[in-house]
């Protein structure tokens, strides 16, 4: 028994005196995280509980009703609406786009390299920069207007911007340019991880381009491709730099997401109370889908990257 | 293994000397700030005004110049910023409880917010040895129940600015007086191929503009006040201003993609004015300085612009002379020191609102500064005003900002055609009676 114990003992010291120096390394970061991440999240919290206009003092606690309010304001369910299509489409369409332009860019191309820094281009410049070049150059008679007609396509320019059942596939038009290049760029690295040797053999087995892309190359992206996806899932969630300059989430609502709304309530209304609890539940649905997403997708790659470091 | 000791040796060395200079800088700052030291009671005043560019930003810097050099113990530090990003640092400013000891308001609902929680002070006797020398329509922006909290130094009228070329060449013989003839003018510019109207829709507040002066016209001032002061936005007058909108916009009389247009930049409504294709456009006073700023040779259609007032509506309680409009002008911090009282006064001085009148783009308020204004349009906004019988302040400012946002928000949907303007009337009383 008593041999046990001090082989117990004799085997934790070291984590024991590793301790002070354990929460001295730790304690800036954390003192930072609690300080400026945990405490505004438990202040939002707080203040969705109120109707306070951010000056006076907080008196006026009216519970749930501010998430009551929300849920009833149509312009609300239809940020999230937004969001959501945004999200499909992202999905949908810039991620395979993405994709096939990686695929495309590893192989062997004449100005295969300039080609890779022309897509990434997009993702460097500001999203600020971003949305004020493209909303002059989707203004009426622009410069987009300009080159449809130019090409005789005059009959489909639209009022890009000023539609209200166009704006959004404008605005996620602007965001697959802006971030198309970044999701190749990963995609690219991901695709520069697989080892040649197996498409080769999967090319002596016969297999076609097709076969080895869905059987070789597509299982053996996951992992980046699923990262990707987590990403893309995240900015559709929070998209708002791009759509407040653009357009402010106008014209009537038509571009809002939950972030511009969120912004429109508490710095114009100044109903700090009322956006404090959009942004909870913002926080709630971006919370869900992570944990979610982590928890049933990026499971079988977090817990190989886990094994590792046991090991 | 030679080479790379010399390669960590330089390394090392360039890191030294990086530090060196650093180092050197640091007690460089470090002195700097403790010269600054004087013999008097060193005394502060933080400034804050939106004039970010000239001629204003230049005014108020020589302003601040002249008040320092009178008072050497006194700094005062200058903060400017663009409107918008004015509102929301201010706003961050406020929360933490550090309201700026002088800093721009426009009076109204959002004023009256900041009083309700403390941050503004009141300047009632401070003041009074020089502030019945302003407009008293401007002094009232800063005036709650009595109590003075800051001073105007720029009052403005909305109206229309037109170009007199394209009127005429509609055929249009005297700017409009009743809203009919409105109509009809627009009518007679639509068939000569001119666009009639310029709005900045997605600006929101330019388009409000119509309807706040329809239902000026229409509900008169009492009425105005009346749903100002009970949120009764819904009754009968606004729903009628509401309805004539509609007859304007059903003429489709406005520029292509109006809806998303802010006022300022190159999509701009101010631009489609600077374009020359484009007959009127509902505006404050700042108009003609917007539409150069936005002209490649900066003089805009100053060779063509004229300025008319809204016109009346038939039926209405409104008078021709019943002026909405707004103005710009300081309030003073909870926590401002004395000095800063004197100092407005220094802004308000009739020497100074000379100076503001001939620079342009700005309508002094002190009494006797009226004759500096030569700018043409600005004269007859000028003469608008002292005729006026009575201000309605911008709505979107006079309420709190919540209320003035769904004014905005509910007349772009008009603008939109997706709201009647019963909704349009429902939603602002609904906003306004916290629903």
């Amino acid at each position: 028994m008593t041999s046990v114990r001090v082989a117990a003992r004799t085997r934790r010291t070291p984590g024991q005196r590793r301790w002070p120096m354990i929460i001295g390394f730790l304690a800036p970061a954390l003192l930072i995280y609690l300080l400026f991440v945990i405490y505004p999240i438990a202040q939002g919290i707080r203040y969705s509980g109120y109707d306070w206009n951010g000056l006076k003092p907080l008196t006026d606690w009216v519970g749930f009703e501010n998430f009551r309010k929300i849920f009833a304001d149509s312009s609300f369910i239809g940020a999230m609406k937004h969001n959501a299509v945004i999200l499909v489409l992202s999905l949908a369409l810039q991620i395979p786009f993405a994709l096939g332009l990686a695929v495309l860019l590893n192989q062997r191309l004449r100005g295969r390299a300039f080609m890779r820094m022309m897509f990434f281009a997009p993702y460097v410049v500001s999203e600020v920069v971003t949305a004020v070049v493209w909303r002059q150059l989707m203004r009426p008679s622009g410069f987009l207007d300009h080159v449809m007609s130019g090409v005789g396509a005059e009959g489909l320019t639209q009022e890009w911007l000023a539609n209200p059942r166009i704006v959004l596939y404008s605005v996620f038009f602007v965001v697959t340019w802006k971030y198309f290049g970044f999701h190749m760029i990963l995609l690219l690295a991901g695709l520069q991880q697989i080892p040649a040797e197996l498409r080769e053999a999967a090319a002596i087995d016969g297999a076609t381009f097709r076969q080895t892309f869905r059987h070789v190359t597509l299982p053996l992206l996951g992992p980046t491709l699923r990262i990707s996806v987590f990403l893309s899932i995240i900015g559709s969630l929070q998209l708002f730099d791009l759509v407040w300059v653009m357009t402010g989430g106008g014209p009537i609502n038509a571009s809002n997401t939950m972030a511009t709304y969120m912004i429109d309530w508490g710095f114009r209304r100044l109903q700090i109370g009322y956006a404090s609890a959009v942004s909870v539940i913002v926080f709630g649905i971006s919370l869900v889908v992570a944990l979610a997403y982590q928890r049933w997708v990026l499971r079988r790659d977090v817990k190989g990257a886990l094994t590792t470091m046991g090991a | 293994m030679g080479k790379e000791n010399e390669h960590v040796r330089y390394t090392l060395k360039r890191l030294f000397m990086l530090l060196a200079v650093l180092a050197l800088v640091a007690t460089a700052c470090g002195s700097d700030s403790e010269d600054t030291t004087t013999t008097e009671a060193p005394i502060t005043i933080r400034w804050w005004h939106i004039q970010n560019s000239d001629p204003g930003l230049t005014t108020w810097q020589n302003v601040a110049d002249e008040f320092m050099a009178a008072h050497p113990n006194v700094t005062i530090e200058i903060t400017v910023q663009e409107n918008e990003a004015f509102k929301s640092t201010l706003q961050t400013n406020l929360q933490a409880g550090d309201p700026p000891d002088l800093f721009q308001s426009w009076g109204g609902g959002g004023l009256a917010e900041q009083v309700d929680a403390g941050f503004v002070q009141d300047i009632t006797e401070a003041s009074a040895s020089w502030i019945d020398n302003l407009s008293a329509a401007g002094n009232s922006l800063f005036n709650i129940d009595g109590v003075q909290y800051g001073a105007p130094f720029n009052l403005g009228a909305v109206g229309f600015f037109y170009n007199t070329a394209l009127f005429e060449e509609a055929g249009i013989a005297a700017p409009p007086a009743t809203w009919e003839e409105l109509l009809t003018d627009v009518q007679l510019l639509k068939d000569a191929g001119i666009t009639p109207i310029s709005v900045a829709a997605g600006d929101k507040w330019p388009a409000m503009f119509w309807w706040a002066y329809l239902a000026v016209r229409i509900a008169g001032a009492d009425g105005v006040a009346q749903a100002v002061a009970d949120g009764s936005w819904d009754a009968e007058p606004f729903v009628k201003a509401g309805e004539e909108l509609k007859r304007l916009i059903d003429m489709d009389p406005f520029q292509p993609g109006f809806l998303a247009a802010p006022w300022d930049g190159a999509e701009g409504s101010a631009s489609t004015m600077n374009g020359r294709d484009t007959a009127m456009v509902l505006m404050g006073q700042w108009a003609p300085g917007t539409i150069r700023s936005n002209s490649a040779d900066g003089t805009g259609i100053d060779d063509v612009i004229g300025w008319f007032p809204f016109p009346v509506v038939e039926g209405g309680a409104g008078v021709a002379t019943d002026v909405f409009g707004g103005g710009d002008g300081f309030v003073v911090g909870i926590n401002a020191p004395p000095e800063t009282v004197d100092f407005l006064g220094y802004i308000s001085s009739l020497d100074v609102a000379n100076r503001l009148g001939e620079s342009g783009g700005t309508l002094p308020v002190v009494k006797g500064s009226e004759g500096s204004v030569t700018d043409p349009q600005m004269v007859a906004v000028v003469e608008y005003l002292a005729a006026g019988t009575y201000m309605q302040l911008y709505l979107d400012q006079v309420t709190p900002p919540a209320v003035g946002a769904a004014i905005n928000d509910a007349v772009q949907e008009l603008f939109a055609g997706v709201s009647t303007p019963e909704q349009v009337a429902g939603k602002i009383a609904a906003a306004a009676r916290g629903e």
